[in-house]
């Protein structure tokens, strides 16, 4: 491939101080969270990380999108060194890079309408000032996940959890991003409501030509979302794959114990390819 | 100890109706449940978020009291009505004939005391004259038997200083200090990393057959049931709209809402490229619930006279133990699901069932 990744980290290292109590600051040793990956995705391409509580891959996530800096190590976007980017140069990668979180509740402002939590990135970006055509691109987006562009006028606590969830991916597309990471998007919703927002995950990209981070601990929720799975334990990557051959042939003892692990549904695994709309929740 | 009563059940719940009064109005959190379980055996009730599982539990449990709690139909711990038992009585079943895992170990367990001393306590509180020694000595052998290493160090430890897996070993050590006959376990490893879960679900398993318990696993998992239960309900909107020995509801399920949670998971042997079948809305208000079948606003066979006959649970015909609540007709219900599980869509499968008037454009 000429091309470069749309983004990577490259010998990425971060090591959290252990501190006792908050006034002292008194260091009692280091955490490594993050031990030596190097990892990239290519544009169009929907990459898995999977890993169990502690292992890294958040953190990882967060340092891609420089909400943390790493302690040491490189981050690119686009071939670019961006690991220090400042300013105007860190606001335009905040606008093509966003990031879904796990609890959509816990990312909504409860004394903001859904409206305007959906226009904030609209604002924060000085884009679309007028008032008529930023409420009607708010009502595209929220259309576009699914929900009725009257919730604008609506308040997080009077939405279920999947239409919350739905609100935080609205807000994450609205600047019309190239790379979405999704921080275990579905973990906290009902199984029946996860089949929705997946699926709504899996449409925006094809129609917007997302490239997605995942980040997971469901190993089958990857193994539905993505072409490449990244496998962590203990900070480190234990093993990179194609998703096929990651589930049919792991190779690291890890991934195998990991995969094991799993309760598997009896019965055949009914469903072939087809499109499916995703309705609201 | 008497063992079990006539049908061999253990735990016997008989039209269970839990209501809770709020501003709102009667949220009527569980309608008209009954399930037994046996010696030995597991019971999983699978559902989601509301469909009534965890407060069918508690409320099995005593848990569910108060001035604003409208409790009705009976609960039967060996033929004994725990709805209708005294505080008193219901104190010294709890924790002793009948006990209860919770889902979060960190909030179950009292942060401030060491797991050894909490353990000790259950054992001390439901037998008089058992001595601080004996107790904290039976407390490193529970630990032990629920495989805690270096039990004898980590019975000093304080729940905070244990791992969550664990956490959720101690609090199952302490659960079963008495050697319950009865283990009530919501949601045990719904906390937990996929290589923790395997581990609990095996000490749960190994642990039942040891003491010969009646298991209730409520998990919202259908792998974890698939796992670990002999038996599965399914619940939907505070009833059971499905109950069938494990094989066969996986093999055979016979309600719409048991087959688009079937195709609505994520499956970890899908073949590449499968396409997730999402239930479409949610689930319904507890307070109006929608007239007739509760599922048919979500479901894709509904039919006229679903939206006013609420259906029955009734024995699936030629499959014993297996009992439905849908108004589909069962050979309709064959076709629909061998379509489903041979990849058809819903909208394919309705074709297959539809009268040739009624089908859709």
């Amino acid at each position: 491939m000429t091309a470069p990744p749309l983004a990577g980290v490259e010998q990425l290292v971060k090591r959290f101080p252990l501190t006792r109590v908050a006034v002292f600051r008194r260091r009692l040793g280091e955490v490594t969270a993050v031990d030596d990956v190097t990892l990239s995705v290519q544009e169009g391409e929907s990459l898995g990380i999977v890993g169990e509580t502690g292992s890294g891959k958040s953190t990882l996530a967060r340092i891609l999108l420089n909400l943390l800096e790493p302690t040491s190590g490189v981050v690119r976007y686009r071939g670019e060194d961006v690991t220090h980017a400042r300013g105007a140069q860190l606001a335009e990668l905040r606008r093509k890079r966003q990031l879904v979180f796990q609890d959509p509740a816990g990312s909504l402002n409860p004394r903001k309408t859904i409206g305007a939590a959906v226009a904030d990135p609209f604002a924060i970006h000085g884009l679309l000032p007028a008032r008529a055509a930023r409420a009607r691109r708010v009502g595209e987006l929220l259309e576009q996940v699914g929900l009725e562009s009257a919730l604008a006028n609506r308040y997080p606590h009077e939405l279920s959890g999947g239409m919350r969830q739905r609100v935080g991916i609205a807000r994450a597309i609205a600047l019309g991003p190239e790379l979405l990471v999704a921080d275990e998007p579905v973990s906290a919703l009902d199984v029946s409501i996860q089949a929705q927002i997946l699926t709504l995950l899996r449409d925006l990209r094809r129609e917007l030509g997302l490239t997605l981070v995942l980040i997971a601990h469901d190993l089958a929720v990857v193994r539905h979302m993505c072409d490449r799975v990244a496998v962590m334990h203990d900070g480190r990557l234990v093993e990179v794959a194609p998703v096929e051959e990651l589930y049919r042939a792991p190779r690291e003892a890890y991934t195998r114990e990991l995969l094991a692990a799993v309760p598997r549904i009896p019965g055949p695994p009914a469903g072939g390819p087809q499109s499916s709309s995703s309705s609201s929740t | 100890m008497s063992a079990a009563d006539a049908d061999g059940a253990v735990l016997r719940v008989e039209d269970l109706r839990v209501g809770f009064d709020t501003r709102e109005g009667l949220v009527q959190a569980v309608d008209g449940v009954s399930f037994a379980v046996a010696p030995g055996r597991t019971l999983g009730i699978v559902g989601e978020s509301g469909s009534g599982k965890t407060v069918a539990a508690t409320t099995a449990m005593g848990l569910s009291r108060g001035p604003r709690v409208r409790v009705s139909g009976r609960v039967l711990l060996d033929g004994e009505d725990l709805l209708g038992a005294a505080p008193e009585r219901l104190r010294a079943l709890r924790g002793d004939a009948i006990a209860m895992v919770f889902q979060d170990p960190l909030s179950a367990l009292h942060p401030l005391l060491r797991v050894g001393d909490q353990i000790g306590e259950a054992v001390r509180a439901h037998r008089a004259g058992v001595s601080r020694a004996a107790a904290r000595a039976r407390a490193v052998e529970l630990l032990e038997w629920v495989a805690i290493p270096n039990a004898g160090q980590r019975v000093d430890a304080y729940p905070h200083e244990l791992s969550g897996g664990m956490r959720q070993r101690a609090m199952i050590a302490m659960a079963l200090a008495n050697e319950p006959r009865v283990l009530i376990a919501d949601e045990p490893t719904t906390a937990l990393d996929v290589t923790v879960q395997a581990q609990i679900l095996a000490l749960l398993r190994r642990l039942r057959d040891e003491l010969g318990m009646a298991m209730v696993l409520i998990t919202h998992d259908l792998g974890v049931v698939a796992e670990t239960a002999d038996e599965v309900a399914v619940m939907y909107a505070g009833r059971i709209v499905e109950q069938a020995p494990v094989g066969e509801l996986f093999a055979a399920p016979r309600h719409p809402y048991t087959w688009g949670l079937l195709r609505s998971m994520p499956r970890i042997d899908a073949p590449a490229g499968a396409a997730l079948v999402p239930i479409p809305g949610r689930p319904p208000s507890l307070i109006h619930p929608p007239p007739g079948c509760r599922f048919h606003p979500r479901c894709p066979y509904v039919r006229e006279r679903h939206r006013s006959v609420d259906p029955a649970l009734e024995s699936v015909p030629d499959a014993p133990g297996h009992r439905v609540a849908c108004l589909l007709p069962e050979a309709e219900r064959r076709v629909a699901w061998a379509q489903l599980a041979a990849g058809a869509t819903p909208a394919q499968a309705r074709a297959a069932i539809e009268p040739a008037e009624e089908a859709p454009a």
